[in-house]
Parts: structure tokens; sequence; C-alpha cells
């Protein structure tokens, strides 16, 4: 790649660039990396600031918009207006001459046989949908009368689920906690993995042995008893979910990191290291897990959708993240036992996820071609 | 042959000994119990439950129980699916589920395999391309995502084939099923087909063969896919393993009484023997798959020694 490479300027004599320098400038040449990491920086503004921006909380319940389908345009529509006017009003005892709705706002002419209390417009205001019920006209026998009363209007983007929760917000939501399990869990991961990795690798011998022997009973139980066995033991708990999911990704690390310190060990600073007398922990803190890096990064950056649908999986089969709060793996879940009716239950929160993986196998992609020697 | 067959067998018994008491003495170790229900039972009831299913033992005794009547081949009463036995459930749910599975793996072998060679021949072309990335979007995107979104498009949109439903083992409700088992594997499988195919095509027995003038069908068919098959075999080992126990998520959502279902649901529910069952079978499986895997590699590829 390097030698095709004569439009980028030539560095100055006597000045090197540095592996990240140079992995750095092989990412931003590979454009479907480009593309993912823009992606993925708006899919975290999304889900970061996006349920602060949204006009509904990802909890509120609209009980008189469930299930309803994703649109643009606001609700409710305005056929829909009359028959709860109409049956706000039943009550009331008047009759409805005429009803027009312009501008989100509903005016109602009203005739009755006997005297019109001006309270009237309460029965209007009960409903969910109405409110600053006003009288404003009243004639002078008071047997007739204008009554307006402002619309709620609300947009739902996305639809609602089957609680009548708005779904553009809980969709931002649900990729938040998505998200931060995984990068939480590979944040758990990556400490248990590279420390056990680069101990046993450095100790070799028979702590070595003994370690990688434990890692290789773990590997060997079947994945999902071995997920569901945590599940079992921590209970359906949020925190702990992304410990037990990070407690499980940490194998391959350890295997990794564990080949990369057998290689480091031998080098010549090591050794310098250790007849300068310093001590086991310096060396590996100092010496062997900074330059156990590279890998571990584009190994990172690969888990993190793994462990996303790890979660999403979980919480599929109902053992993840519980209601009221949401995953992208509940709510695909529960469009999946939904598609016969309300399609976009499934199709929002699938896409969303589908984005989300892409974006982070091609960005890990990337950096793996960008940091990975053997190709230069 | 016969005789390295019967070694094998006779040393993965030490493996699923292992396999079978680690995983007892786990699920055990649980909190919860079989008859832990959201009301408690009475006192005496619960008790008499215990005594009925040996619960009252000490552990050791239990465990000794189990081995014993697993070596008899009795898995076993099912504690949450009561008037059955495990063995009953898997003698209804493994048909299934192997059918599921069977035909899952002969369709991504045959897909896969396809395209992964077919790439491999025209490779850097835009069909080529094409697998690759198809075979990423494949790898990608879970399961639990592709199962319902086939169902949708090809079950309610156009109504083509059944949403879900077993229908007493119909074709029409098998395929949906299958074909999401499948796609996965055909991604890796047309992946590693076209890296081996490239590296068989670039190898000197290949090129002495061209040399020769031999039509390039004959070089493809019998030259280089036994070689592009052979990181394949090894990967089917473990997968087949899984596709033919069942997958819990394409179970649950085309609604097929497998097997898959049984690990999730028993262990939640406590259904200690019902646990061990499944372990017990999977593990027997992947036994048998990685001995037919071992099998096959020294039949393709007559450098390896059976030893």
């Amino acid at each position: 790649m390097s030698v095709s490479d004569t439009t980028a300027p030539v560095p100055a004599a006597g000045e090197g660039r540095s592996l990240w320098q140079d992995a750095w400038r092989r990412l931003r040449r590979n454009k479907a990396a480009v593309l993912s990491a823009l992606v993925l920086a708006v899919v975290i503004l999304a889900a970061v600031f996006g349920p602060y921006v949204v006009p509904h909380a990802y909890d509120t319940v609209y009980s008189n918009y469930v299930r309803t389908p994703a649109s643009l345009e606001p609700y409710p529509r305005a056929d829909a207006i009359e028959p709860e006017i109409r049956a706000a009003l039943r009550r009331a005892r008047v009759d409805i001459a005429s009803i027009a709705v312009a501008d989100g706002v509903a005016t109602v002419e009203v005739t009755s046989e006997r005297e019109i209390d001006p309270r009237v417009t309460r029965y209007l205001e009960r409903s969910d949908l109405f409110t600053n019920g006003a009288v404003q006209r009243l004639s002078d026998d008071r047997r007739s009368a204008t009554l307006t009363a402002d619309v709620q209007q609300f947009h739902f983007y996305l639809g609602t689920d089957g609680n009548g929760r708005d779904m553009l917000a809980r969709i931002l939501v649900a990729t938040r906690v998505s998200l931060a399990i995984g990068i939480l869990a590979t944040a758990v991961a990556l400490v248990i993995g590279v420390t056990y990795g680069a101990v046993a690798g450095y100790f070799g011998g028979k702590v070595d042995d003994v370690m990688m022997r434990i890692v290789d009973v773990l590997y060997s139980l079947p994945f999902i008893f071995f997920v569901i066995m945590l599940v079992v033991f921590f209970g359906r708990n949020f925190v702990l979910m992304f410990i037990a999911v990070g407690a499980i990704e940490w194998l391959d690390m350890a295997r990794i990191v564990r080949g990369q310190t057998l290689a480091l060990k031998r080098r010549e600073f090591v050794q310098a290291a250790e007849a300068l007398g310093v001590e086991n922990a310096g060396i590996l803190k100092r010496h062997i897990i900074p330059n156990t890096l590279g890998p571990v990064v584009i190994y990172m950056t690969l888990m993190v959708p793994r462990v996303i649908i790890l979660e999403s999986f979980l919480s599929f089969l109902g053992l993840g993240v519980q209601e009221p709060l949401t995953s992208l793996g509940v709510l695909i879940a529960e469009g999946a036992r939904n598609i016969e009716g309300a399609t976009w239950l499934l199709v929002y929160p699938a896409i969303t996820l589908a984005l989300v993986l892409f974006a982070l196998n091609f960005l890990g992609d990337g950096l793996r071609d960008a940091l990975d020697p053997k190709d230069r | 042959m016969l005789s390295y067959i019967l070694r094998r067998f006779l040393g993965a018994i030490p493996t699923l000994f292992v396999i079978i008491t680690a995983s007892f003495f786990m699920m055990r170790a649980a909190p919860g119990g079989p008859f832990n229900l959201d009301r408690p039972l009475d006192p005496t009831v619960m008790a008499n439950l215990n005594r009925v299913f040996h619960l009252d033992e000490p552990l050791f005794t239990q465990y000794l129980r189990y081995l014993r009547n697993l070596l008899a081949g009795d898995f076993g009463p099912s504690f949450i699916y009561r008037d059955f036995s495990v063995g009953d459930l898997f003698a209804n749910g493994l048909p299934v589920s192997i059918q599921l599975g069977g035909g899952a793996i002969a369709l991504a072998l045959l897909v896969g395999v396809t395209a992964g060679v077919y790439a491999a021949l025209r490779q850097n072309s835009f069909a080529d391309y094409f697998v690759v990335a198809t075979a990423s979007i494949g790898t990608t995107i879970p399961t639990f995502v592709v199962a319902p979104i086939l169902s949708l498009v090809f079950g309610v949109w156009l109504g083509w084939l059944p949403a879900g439903g077993w229908g007493d083992g119909a074709i029409a409700n098998k395929i949906l099923p299958i074909v999401t088992l499948a796609l996965p594997q055909i991604a890796v499988i047309a992946r590693l087909t076209r890296g081996a195919t490239i590296e068989a095509l670039r190898s000197d027995h290949v090129r002495t063969a061209r040399a020769y003038g031999l039509p390039a069908r004959s070089v493809v068919i019998t030259h280089t896919l036994r070689a592009s098959i052979l990181p394949v075999i090894s990967y089917l080992g473990p997968a087949a393993a899984a596709l033919v126990t069942g997958s819990v998520v394409v179970e649950t959502i085309f609604g097929i009484p497998g097997i898959g279902r049984f690990f999730v649901q028993s262990a939640l529910n406590r259904d200690y023997t019902l646990v061990m069952g499944t372990v017990v079978v999977i593990a027997i499986f992947v036994v048998i798959f990685n001995l037919i895997v071992d099998l096959l590699y020294a039949w393709l590829d007559p450098r390896v020694r059976l030893d």
C-alpha cells in the first residue's frame, strides 16, 4: 500500500511517523470506514441527546393512541375528532348542530332544550384530546352556544407501541441502552481479558498452564448455557447484565493478549527492564500492556457489535433489559410478536440495529486494515 | 476405520462425563427450584413433591442416581412438562429440529459453496463484490432480526408462505425456518470457500492441469473443489451440531415444536432433568459431528491419517 502511495506528502528527513499516525492516515482513506464513523457519530449523538429533543418521553403512555401507525401528519386525524366530540358531549345533554376543526381548534355549535350551563366545556376537557375549552358565544335565551376547544395534537413520526408509547422516543432510548451496554461490557471484558492474558503470558510455566486451562474449560461449555446460568445466578438485573456479558466475552481477549505477551517478553526492552530491577507489575504496566494495544483495539471495535447482538438476543428472550426501560432487542422481540398488524414496531428497531451493527463492523474492519502491520 | 470410530466414541466418554458433572452441579447451585412458584405451595405438598422426585436426598446421591439412570437410557421425568418424560419430549421434538437443521445445512452447503466458487473464479468482478458484500451483511444481521423480517415479507405482505406454525410438517411451513437458519451459514461458507478456492487456483497442480489443456469445468470440479471445501467441512462440525439441536430464536418466532426452546425455558424454570438432557443431547451431537468431520477430512485429503 505505501509503495503506491505517491500522492501523500513525504515526511521530512528525520521525522518519523508513528504507528498511530500511519494507521490514522490509512483509516481516513478507507471510504466505508469513514462513512461508518460518521453514521456512528450521528447515531451516538441521537441516542445521547435525542431523548431530550423528541416531544414524548419513552415511558409516557397515550392510551388514546395505542398502535398508531408511523406518520408525519399530526394525530388525532380530523375524522377522529368528530366522534370524540360527540362521545364527550353525550353526557352534557346538548344537541350538536355542527362541528368544525381548523388549525388545531375545534368549534362546536350546540343547542339544547334547556338552558346551557357555561360549565359544559368541562365535558370536552375530560377527553384527553381537548384542552382550553371555552364558550365563545351564548345566545340570549341560553338555548344555543358556540364552544371551542384546542385539539391536543401529537406527532408520532414512528408510530406508537402496544401500550401507546411513542416509538421514536423508545428507539432512541433503546439505542442508548444498547450502545451503553455494548461499550460498558466491552470495557469489562477488556480489563479482565487484558490483565488475565498479560499475567498468564508474562509469568508463563505452571501459572500460564493453569490459567489457560481455566479459559479452555469456560470455552467448551455451551455458550448459551453459560449465559443462561449467569442470568439465573444474577437475576434479571440491568446492571449485572453487562457484567455477565463482559465476563463471557473476555475469553478471546485473554487469548489474544497472552499470545502477544509471549512474543513481547523475549524482547530486549523487557529484558533491559528486568535487568534494571523493575518490578513485575511495573513491567506489565509500562512495557507489556501498552504494546499489546494494537490488536486489542481492533478486537475491541469488533467486540462492541457482538456484545450488542448478545444483549439484544438476551433481551429478545426476555432475560435482559426489563420494562419500562427498553433496548433494541426488547423492541425487536415486541415487533416480531406484532408483525401481523403493526409492522412499524419491527421495521424501525430492526433498521436501527442493522445500521449500528454495520457501522461498527465496517469501522472495525477499517481499523484492522489500518493497524495490521502485515498489510504494509 | 471401525476401530477408529469406536476409539473416538470411547474417548468422548470422559468429556461427556465432565460436561454432565459440571452442568449438574452448576444447575443445582443456582437459587430456586422447580416447585418455587409465584404462589408458594403448601409445605406438605412441597415435601411430597420433593420426595417423589428424590429432591430431598443429598445432592451427591441424586447425582449418582442421575448417572445410573442415564446409563440405562432414562433421562428422567420433566418437572415442568408434567406427564412427559424428558425422553418423550426429545422423541417428539428432535425429529423436527433435525429436519430443519439438516435442511439448513444442505441449503447452506449448496448455495454457499456455489457462490464462493463462483466469486473466486471471477475475482474482483462485480459478482465477486456482490457475494462478499452480501456475505458481510449475512454475518452482521442476527437471526432474531432476519426471522421476523422474512416472516413479515413472505408471510404477511406477499402471503406466499405461512408466517409461522409447524402445520404437521408441511413443506411450506419449513421453508422460512430453513432459510433463516441457513442464511448466516451461507455467508460464512461462501467466504471460506472463496478464500480457499482463490488459494487453490494459484497452486501448482491446478496450473499443471491448465497447462495440459483440461477444460475449465474439470479443473474446477476435480482439482480445486476438493481443496476449497476443506475449511468449510471443519467449520461445519460445531455449526451443524448447533443447527440440528434447534434454535431458540427460530422456534420462538415461527412457533415450531423443536427442542431449541427447551434450553432457555428449562434453565429458567429449574427443570433440572430437562436442562441436563439438553446438555447431554447437544454434547452427543457435537461428538458425532466432530467425528464425521474428521472422517470426511481424511477422505477428502488423503494426507490426513486417522489415528
